[in-house]
Formats: C-alpha cells, sequence, structure tokens
C-alpha cells in the first residue's frame, strides 16, 4: 500500500508562490510521469514528496499517513537524480551500500541486496568500479540500483535520462519500463521529453507555471487534451491552431471559415459555442492529407523537411499563420508550390476564447 | 596527451613555445632561489664571517661536524641546535593541527547559506591580513605581564591570582606563540578549506539526505574523502610556513631558548655572532629537514601534486 495523495499541496520560496494548491491522486503501483516546460515546477513538486523540499501548505500522504513532516527516508521514498549523484570516491558496490549501512545489520544481508540489485541491473562485473570509470548508461544504472537496494514503497526519477544520448535514452527508457513491471512498485518519473512521458507513463500530469493542466492517461491526453496548453504540448510536431470564428453551429457540428477560403467542419458539441464567436481550430499535422476534403486550406510550401520514413510541410496561409503537415514518404512537392491540405472533421480541436476545449463528439479512438 | 614516438610538428611547436614562456620565470627562479640557496651550501663549507664575506678558507664538513682534540663541534651536536628543531616541530604540528580542526569548523559554518555570510567570509579574513611583525607587536602588547590586557582580564575574572608572563615563561611561551600563529592563520586554513567544500557536487548530499543517512556520518564518509586532496595542500602549505618560523616567535620572545625555531637559530648565528659559515651550515640543515618532512608527508598523504580534480 503505497499510493501517494496530495491534497492542495502548495510551494512558496519567500513570497513567491512555485505550486499553486496541486490535488493529485497516484494509486499504489502506478508509473505516473510528471511533464511540463522548464520551471513549470514539476522537479519542484517531485522534491516535495521526496521530503527535499518544505511544504508550505496542504497535505501529503502516502500510504496513508499523513507524511509531511517526515524525513525522506522515514517516506519510504528513493530518488534517481538526473547527476546521477554517486559519490565519486566510492565503488560501485560501496556507492549500493552506503545508504543500507545503517539500516541493515549483518554485512552478509547487505551483500545480498546489493548483487541482487546488481543482477537485475547487470552491473555485476562493474561492482569493483569507480564511477569515473564508467560510461553515463552505467552510471545511471548504478543510481537507480541504488535506489533499488532500499526496497522504497516510493521510487522518484528526475529526468534520468537527460544527460545521456538519444540511443541509451531509448534503452534505458525500455529498462526503466521493465523495472516497474517486475517490481510492481509506485513510481513518479519527471520529465521534459513527451517521448518518455508517452511510453512509460499508466498517467501523465502536465504541469504549466505550478499549476496541473490535466491528469490521464497517456491517449487520453492526445486525443482528448482539456485545453489550448495540454493539446500544444503533447504530440510532436505539436498540434497546428488556426484562430478563426464559428459559421454555424448544431448538435455536432461546428463549422469555422478557413483563410485563403478554406473551411472545417468540426465534429464537436455545437451547444458549447455561438456562430460567430471567436475560437482556435486545432489540427494535429500526422491527421493532415493531402487530399481535397469536407474540410480543407490551401497555401504555400514555405518550408519542407525530410525526415526519411515522413516529411514535414510548412505550409504559409492566406493570413500569413504556418500550418506544419506530417506526410508518409519522400516529398514530390518543391518549396514554393501551393497545395491543399485536407483533414477529417472528426479528428479536429476547437477550443473556445480561454483555451478550453469543446468536447469531441468523436472521442479517443484507441483510449 | 598520449605522446606519440615521433611528434608531430605541431606538438613540437608547442613544446618550444612551452619552454619560451617559461624561460623568465625560470631565470628569475634561479636568480632569487637557486642562487642564495646554491651559495649557503657553499659557504656551510667555510669559516666566512659577516664582517669580512670576502676572505675564507674551506673547512669541509667542519660546520656540521668536527672532532677536535677529545670534543665534537659542529651544528649537529649543538643541543641549542636540537632544541630549536624540536621547537620547530613542536610549534609546526601544534599549530598546524589547531588550525586545520578550528579552520575546518569555521568553513563548515561559513558554507551554510545565512544572511551576511559575504560580510563575514570577508571579515574573517582580517587576522590574514595584518602583517606578520604588526600582528605579533599587537599581541605582545596584550600578553604582557604588566600591562597586557589578558592578565588584567583573567586576573578581573579570578582566573589567575597574579600576572603571569605569557611570553617570558619557559612553560607558557611556546604556546603563546602558538595562539598567536592559530588566530593568525585559521582564516587562511578556513578560506582553503570552503574553497573545497564549494567544489562538492551538491547533488550527494541530496541523495545521501535521501537514503537517511546520518550528518556525522556524511561528514567522514563523504565531505572528508572528496575534500582531502585539498587539506593536504593546505596542510603542506602551512607546515612549511611553520617549519621556517621566525617573525612572530622573534617579535614576541627574541633570542629566548625555550622558543627558539630554526631560523631563529640561524639567523643568532649569522647575525649576531657573526659566523657566517655555522649559520649557513644550519640554513642548510634547516633546508634538509624541511624537505624530507614534505616528502614524507606528501608520501605518507599519498598526494599526487599533478592529479587532476575529477
Amino acid at each position: 500500500m503505497a499510493e501517494v495523495v496530495l491534497k492542495k499541496v502548495v510551494k512558496r520560496f519567500g513570497n513567491v508562490e512555485i505550486i499553486h494548491a496541486v490535488d493529485l491522486d497516484i494509486r499504489d503501483g502506478e508509473f505516473v510521469v510528471f511533464v511540463g516546460p522548464s520551471g513549470c515546477g514539476k522537479s519542484t513538486l517531485l522534491r516535495l514528496i521526496a521530503g527535499l523540499e518544505d511544504i508550505s501548505d496542504g497535505d501529503l500522504m502516502i500510504g496513508g499517513k499523513r507524511v509531511n513532516s517526515f524525513s525522506p527516508k522515514e517516506r519510504g521514498i528513493s530518488m534517481v537524480f538526473q547527476s546521477y549523484a554517486l559519490y565519486p570516491h566510492m565503488t560501485v558496490y560501496e556507492n549500493m551500500a552506503f545508504g543500507l549501512e545503517l539500516a541493515k545489520s549483518s554485512k552478509e544481508e547487505i551483500r545480498k541486496a546489493v548483487e541482487q540489485a546488481a543482477d537485475i541491473l547487470e552491473l555485476t562485473p562493474l561492482l569493483d568500479r569507480l564511477p569515473k570509470n564508467l560510461s553515463g548508461g552505467q552510471r545511471q544504472r548504478v543510481a537507480i540500483g541504488r535506489a533499488i537496494v532500499r526496497e522504497p514503497k516510493v521510487f522518484l526519477f528526475d529526468e534520468p535520462l537527460s544527460n545521456l544520448d538519444a540511443a541509451l535514452r531509448v534503452q534505458m527508457r525500455i529498462e526503466i519500463a521493465k523495472l516497474h513491471k517486475d517490481m510492481g512498485v509506485t513510481m513518479i518519473y519527471v520529465t521534459h521529453d513527451q517521448v518518455e512521458a508517452m511510453t512509460l507513463a499508466d498517467k501523465i500530469v502536465v504541469l504549466n507555471a505550478g499549476n496541473v493542466e490535466q491528469v490521464g492517461h497517456p491517449l487520453e491526453l492526445y486525443h482528448n487534451p482539456r485545453n489550448l496548453f495540454v493539446a500544444g504540448f503533447i504530440g510532436s510536431p505539436r498540434m497546428n491552431f488556426i484562430e478563426t470564428t464559428v459559421d454555424s453551429a448544431t448538435g455536432d457540428t461546428v463549422t469555422m471559415g478557413l483563410p485563403g477560403g478554406g473551411r472545417a467542419v468540426a465534429k464537436v458539441d455545437g451547444a458549447r459555442v455561438k456562430s460567430g464567436q471567436k475560437v482556435t481550430l486545432g489540427i494535429r499535422p500526422e491527421h493532415i492529407v493531402l487530399e481535397p476534403a469536407e474540410s480543407m486550406v490551401t497555401g504555400k510550401i514555405d518550408v519542407i523537411e525530410q525526415l526519411g520514413e515522413a516529411y514535414l510541410l510548412h505550409v504559409r496561409l492566406a493570413d500569413r499563420s504556418l500550418v506544419t503537415a506530417k506526410i508518409p514518404g519522400d516529398a514530390p512537392q518543391k518549396e514554393g508550390d501551393e497545395v491543399t491540405l485536407g483533414f477529417d472533421g472528426a479528428l479536429c480541436h476547437v477550443f473556445d476564447e480561454k483555451g478550453s476545449a469543446v468536447p469531441r463528439i468523436i472521442a479517443a479512438q484507441a483510449a | 596527451m598520449a605522446m606519440s614516438a615521433k611528434s608531430s610538428e605541431l606538438t613540437r611547436a608547442r613544446v618550444r613555445s612551452a619552454w619560451l614562456f617559461l624561460s623568465p620565470m625560470l631565470v628569475v627562479l634561479a636568480l632569487v632561489a637557486g642562487w642564495p640557496l646554491v651559495r649557503t651550501i657553499y659557504f656551510s663549507f667555510t669559516d666566512a664571517t659577516l664582517s669580512n664575506l670576502s676572505d675564507y678558507d674551506f673547512i669541509g664538513f667542519a660546520n656540521f661536524i668536527e672532532y677536535y682534540e677529545g670534543e665534537w663541534y659542529g651544528v649537529i651536536v649543538d643541543p641549542d641546535w636540537w632544541r630549536a628543531v624540536y621547537n620547530t616541530i613542536w610549534f609546526t604540528v601544534v599549530s598546524v593541527g589547531l588550525e586545520l580542526i578550528l579552520g575546518m569548523i569555521v568553513a563548515l559554518t561559513l558554507n551554510a547559506a545565512f544572511p551576511g555570510r559575504g560580510m563575514l567570509r570577508a571579515a574573517i579574513l582580517i587576522p590574514w591580513a595584518i602583517p606578520t611583525i604588526v600582528s605579533a607587536q599587537m599581541w605582545g602588547w596584550m600578553l604582557h605581564d604588566q600591562f597586557g590586557v589578558l592578565n588584567a582580564i583573567l586576573m578581573g575574572i579570578g582566573i589567575i591570582s597574579q600576572p603571569v608572563a605569557w611570553t617570558a615563561s619557559p612553560d607558557t611561551a611556546l604556546w603563546a606563540v602558538v595562539m598567536v600563529d592559530v588566530w593568525k592563520t585559521t582564516p587562511f586554513m578556513a578560506l582553503l578549506i570552503l574553497a573545497a567544500l564549494q567544489m562538492l557536487p551538491s547533488d550527494c548530499y541530496e541523495a545521501a539526505r535521501v537514503d537517511g543517512i546520518n550528518p556525522i556520518k556524511v561528514f567522514f564518509k563523504v565531505t572528508l574523502p572528496l575534500i582531502r586532496p585539498a587539506l593536504m595542500v593546505a596542510i603542506i602549505f602551512r607546515a612549511l610556513d611553520a617549519l621556517r618560523i621566525f617573525d612572530l616567535i622573534y617579535v614576541l620572545t627574541s633570542n629566548s631558548r625555550d622558543t627558539a625555531s630554526m631560523s631563529v637559530y640561524a639567523r643568532q648565528q649569522l647575525v649576531d655572532f657573526q659566523q657566517v659559515g655555522y649559520g649557513s651550515a644550519a640554513s642548510t640543515l634547516l633546508f634538509l629537514i624541511i624537505a624530507l618532512l614534505i616528502i614524507v608527508t606528501l608520501m605518507v598523504g599519498r598526494v599526487r601534486l599533478g592529479e587532476d580534480p575529477r
């Protein structure tokens, strides 16, 4: 039993409030990822849970107990840092055993715990090495090993893969996912990398400027972002936003004019908007096709980016705004060509003036 | 940088310019350090006197040790010299030891974040900034047996019943010197240690906090091993200074046999007794003793001065 519950948790540094009354429910054994842009407070929130920072207001419960005044150790957490935070003068073995020396009585027990963790993380041949003689990936594995041996109730990761190169990052991501499956403990993971968030999380918490913008399953966030911020943050390349006004709104259809004479027929709740209202249309680059459709807009190609498996067309519309389309294959077009971008109304998102999403009629297909 | 057997032209050009840039310093070093050293060693084998430095004869090792008419003469058999060696080493061990412990405490305090830390860091350096002659004279007055403020205070609060001659009494003279030296150089030690502390990776301490390791254990198992190279450098710096101490002892206690250091002894022979040859022999021994002690310290401390910081 190690669910983590935050109730109106506030963090102030002096007079500046960094975290604004965050409520959060994390179930036992869940893998939760905090994402957000730099400075959104995701690391601070993690440090509040870890006990490295004092909670200014509100309650933090771990396993049903209020732990605001508990030390990190009493909270039963362990943490993996971005910089690994290994003790540079200790061998891999000593690094992993150091935290156990007080808690466990016998040397034999410590040896067993360390060897077991080393086995899981394939560190056994490295136990006598110093951190400076390890690669980045190995160091991070030692840091994870040091966290494992303590048998924590809650595992905290603070951007653990940020210092690794791309290939290692993918490999470690898979290892962490496997570790979570094998250990079944609650894990809280902070990252600014949305691929890590999408692939690892049971539940993503999107943070912005110290507020929780949305909490949900990764695909729920992808298909039904609650507001402009989440819509723009989840998905790469980011969702296109086109400012427009509502032409007509009926039961399940909202029609909007687009720059250069195009139009969009979105399958969203028509009762939520009126004709003439200013809205923002959202359409993901991967949902655009190069054929005329019921919803379409024309423009001139500004830049083409070839990715190999697909290409990105950055298209300048009549009002000078840019729309990005992601099309499979190699680009036959040239920069400067006129193109027609078509899209399915069922895949459109509409946001009102405050940035809140108008509920979609055909919700998350895959959720 | 690994040098291949056949070094490239670029490497050779670099080595050439390195020597070019080094040469002025090597010349200056040879003039101000090398030449006096060589001359001192040279004079130690002569019977030169201060009154006439151009007229001397070689007398071999007679200044160091000589058997003459059934008796041994020379620096090596002079009990005053060995007393000076003992005084110097005792002073070095005690004062550097105290400075290390106090400096560590001050550095750990200054390393914590609190308002006014910058001011305090500057203020603590004041004793170090005062010239030794001035602070020695100042302490000389404070320790004065009749008019000194220290006796006045201690008698005022009833700790002593009559004035103590701090710098004259054999029991307290060397301690008085140690106290003044500790007062003066603890800030230097603290600053060196503070610089080392500030280089420490802060994330290790957070990791230790998460693991719930108690702060005393963290200090001995993490902080001390990590700042050990810096500590060794600080200790060697201070030990070098302390082993050739002269000014403080000379001002506080002049030529007293109870406090004379090796340098005071050498100066006395050279200047007061005008025996340049004999004094040079003492200086040469002083040089050898310091060199030996530093080599031993380096080996025991396993310090490699060329070691790269992590």
